[in-house]
């Protein structure tokens, strides 16, 4: 019971980090129709300029403070360079355009930081809580991970139900003509969308990097299972996003606990393909009409 | 008349794979056994990618797993030639390798039928680093090796060319099994199925009104893509000697595509070019951070950042890749 306890507790602390990277992709196919494979390269140098930051300060919130900053200023950058242009070509385009900054990214981080994995500070202890006599394996930090997701995701709530720039951007992303036409500026919106990803990404970087360590591709695995679980919740839904980010890590956790860890990435395939084969555009999509 | 022109097509496809090879073959003895190696990646990587074009070109599914397709006929190629001398003749074992990978296509290809898009790209990249990972599974290891692969014991030269070095024996073995692919997908674009292809992946419920077997045709593209991935992947372990999960790792297959999206999707020269590119472009950055002298994290990563830094430019700048470039440019001359 202990063990399920334990195994349970970890599934939620790993999938509210794969739900902010979901979300982060999610947020750009909603506004642009793009899958960003960019998105762990972005969340690794934003990670790395907070770890310059809290190796320079000692400060693990001021490192924060500029990883989240970071991921602002490289989405917004990010768009305007090397997205705007390849939005009306092909989709696979804009497919090569991420990947091909994914490999720039890595390589331009290992140009300035080097190859080698770099320790990274957590910002709580990482001892277990203790009830009674049993020490369970979910810490302050994991604890302090899943909160800071979860305020996030409110506060997006609250921006895109309850603020006029929110109500823009989804308007802009449902029919970017008709939003141009009734004077919201769709370009401005859509930068937007990709710094408030970027930011998503960068708190999942921070958050992850202590466990996994900070290197120019660290984050490569993580990115599959975020992607895995936005396909999961379907790419159009930011809670399918949450949900399917929790639900991946509860999975995962459990296949890893009772089955071995060698199956994990077998089992984030089995799910996936189990999951599409019966619901082809992930479990919270709405049935979608096709147009002749 | 049909006949005619379609014997004059298959002609010219001979003719100029027959010149291919030649030019090859003749260029192996002079090069050093370095380059010899490096054009043997080439011929390999071709066969994948020129797959992979005609999948997302001309059918318009986007496969994020060909790697994994390689790393199939890999190992299916490492164990038929796992005791030094099988008898197995090596066309048998590259064939086999070939059919072999097409029935996993089958497989992979009746489950992408019902997805689209980014769906696809999502389950296509689970199985690129799902698949690999098998090889590390605990009831597999002992016989795929685990991490370390399995060492693959290539056949030399038949009798009567013992005397020609092993890399120019590989590289006559990938180019030749290159070109015949080639030849053969050059065929299969210009035949009915191309046309199919092309219907289908411009409107598919045009297609399906149209009397076309949508969800048939989607898997037939799948497998053939599937085959030539086997295939290229049977003569990577053929050309290095070993298959290892590592070499077929996401990376390898995010190269592919990226290959066939530079040299311009559904064209084959574009995916010559491509894999030319994908080859040499790091080798030639590598040289450049030498002969500039620089530090030791510049000289690892430069090849990389100016290889991410080109497929971001080209993209940008030529938006149906250099093949389409080209063609644009020639039509513009004339």
């Amino acid at each position: 019971m202990l063990r399920f306890l334990n195994l349970t507790l970890g599934g939620i602390g790993t999938g509210a980090v794969y739900a902010a990277v979901a979300l982060a992709l999610v947020l750009i196919w909603r506004s642009t129709r793009i899958v960003n494979f960019a998105q762990g390269g972005m969340m690794m140098i934003s990670t790395f300029v907070a770890w310059s930051v809290i190796g320079r300060t000692g400060s693990f919130w001021l490192g924060l403070a500029a990883a989240l900053l970071a991921g602002l200023i490289l989405g917004a950058v990010v768009e305007r360079l090397v997205i705007r242009p390849v939005e009306s070509a092909p989709a696979l385009n804009a497919v090569i355009v991420t990947l091909g900054l994914l490999v720039f990214l890595q390589a331009l981080a290992g140009i300035i930081w080097g190859g080698e994995p770099r320790s990274f500070p957590p910002a709580f202890g990482i001892v277990g809580f203790k009830i009674g006599d049993t020490r369970l394996l979910f810490s302050p930090s994991d604890l302090f991970a899943v909160l800071a997701v979860l305020g996030l995701m409110i506060l997006l709530g609250l921006l895109f139900q309850r603020t006029s720039i929110g109500l823009q951007m989804r308007a802009a992303a449902f029919a970017p003509e008709i939003s141009r036409v009734l004077g919201v500026r769709v370009g401005r919106t859509l930068t937007l969308g990709w710094a408030l990803a970027a930011l998503v990404g960068a708190l999942a970087g921070v958050l992850v990097a202590p466990a996994s360590f900070v290197s120019p591709n660290a984050f490569d695995e993580i990115l599959v299972f975020g992607f895995t679980a936005a396909v999961l919740g379907g790419l159009d839904s930011p809670p399918g996003a949450v949900v399917g980010g929790l639900i991946l890590g509860l999975l995962l956790s459990y296949l890893a606990g009772y089955a071995g860890s060698d199956v994990v990435t077998l089992g984030a395939l089995a799910i996936l393909v189990a999951v599409l084969l019966i619901r082809p555009n992930g479990l919270f999509a709405r049935p979608a009409g096709r147009r002749i | 008349m049909t006949s005619h022109r379609l014997n004059s097509t298959l002609l010219r496809h001979l003719l100029l794979g027959s010149i291919a090879v030649a030019a090859v073959l003749l260029l192996s003895t002079v090069l050093d056994p370095y380059r010899n190696l490096q054009l043997t990646n080439v011929a390999y990587l071709v066969c994948a990618a020129a797959g992979l074009s005609l999948l997302t070109g001309l059918s318009g599914q986007i496969s994020l797993g060909q790697g994994a397709l390689m790393a199939v006929g890999a190992y299916l190629t490492a164990l038929m030639l796992a005791d030094g001398d099988s008898g197995i003749p090596l066309p048998v074992v590259l064939l086999a390798a070939t059919i072999g990978t097409a029935l996993v296509g089958v497989l992979v290809g009746a489950a992408a039928a019902r997805l689209r898009g980014p769906y696809l790209a999502g389950a296509t990249l689970a199985f690129a680093i799902g698949l690999p990972a098998l090889a590390d599974y605990r009831g597999l290891a002992a016989t795929l090796g685990g991490q370390n692969g399995l060492v693959v014991f290539s056949p030399g030269p038949p009798p009567g060319f013992t005397d020609v070095p092993f890399d120019r024996w590989q590289l006559a073995v990938s180019t030749i099994a290159a070109v015949i692919t080639l030849i053969l997908l050059a065929n299969l674009m210009h035949s009915r199925f191309g046309r199919s292809w092309r219907a289908l992946r411009d409107d598919e419920v045009a297609a399906q009104l149209a009397g076309l077997p949508v969800a048939r045709l989607q898997v037939t593209a799948f497998v053939v893509s599937a085959a030539c991935a086997g295939l290229g992947g049977a003569l990577l372990a053929f050309a290095t000697g070993l298959a290892a999960p590592g070499a077929f790792g996401l990376s390898l297959s995010l190269q592919l595509l990226a290959v066939v999206v530079l040299g311009g999707l559904g064209t084959i020269p574009g995916a010559v070019y491509g894999s030319f590119l994908l080859v040499f472009l790091p080798t030639w950055s590598a040289s450049l951070a030498t002969r500039l002298d620089l530090s030791r994290d510049v000289y690892a990563n430069l090849p990389l950042a100016i290889y991410g830094a080109v497929l971001v430019f080209v993209m940008l700048v030529f938006p149906a890749g250099l093949q389409g470039g080209i063609s644009r440019l020639v039509n513009k001359m004339r």
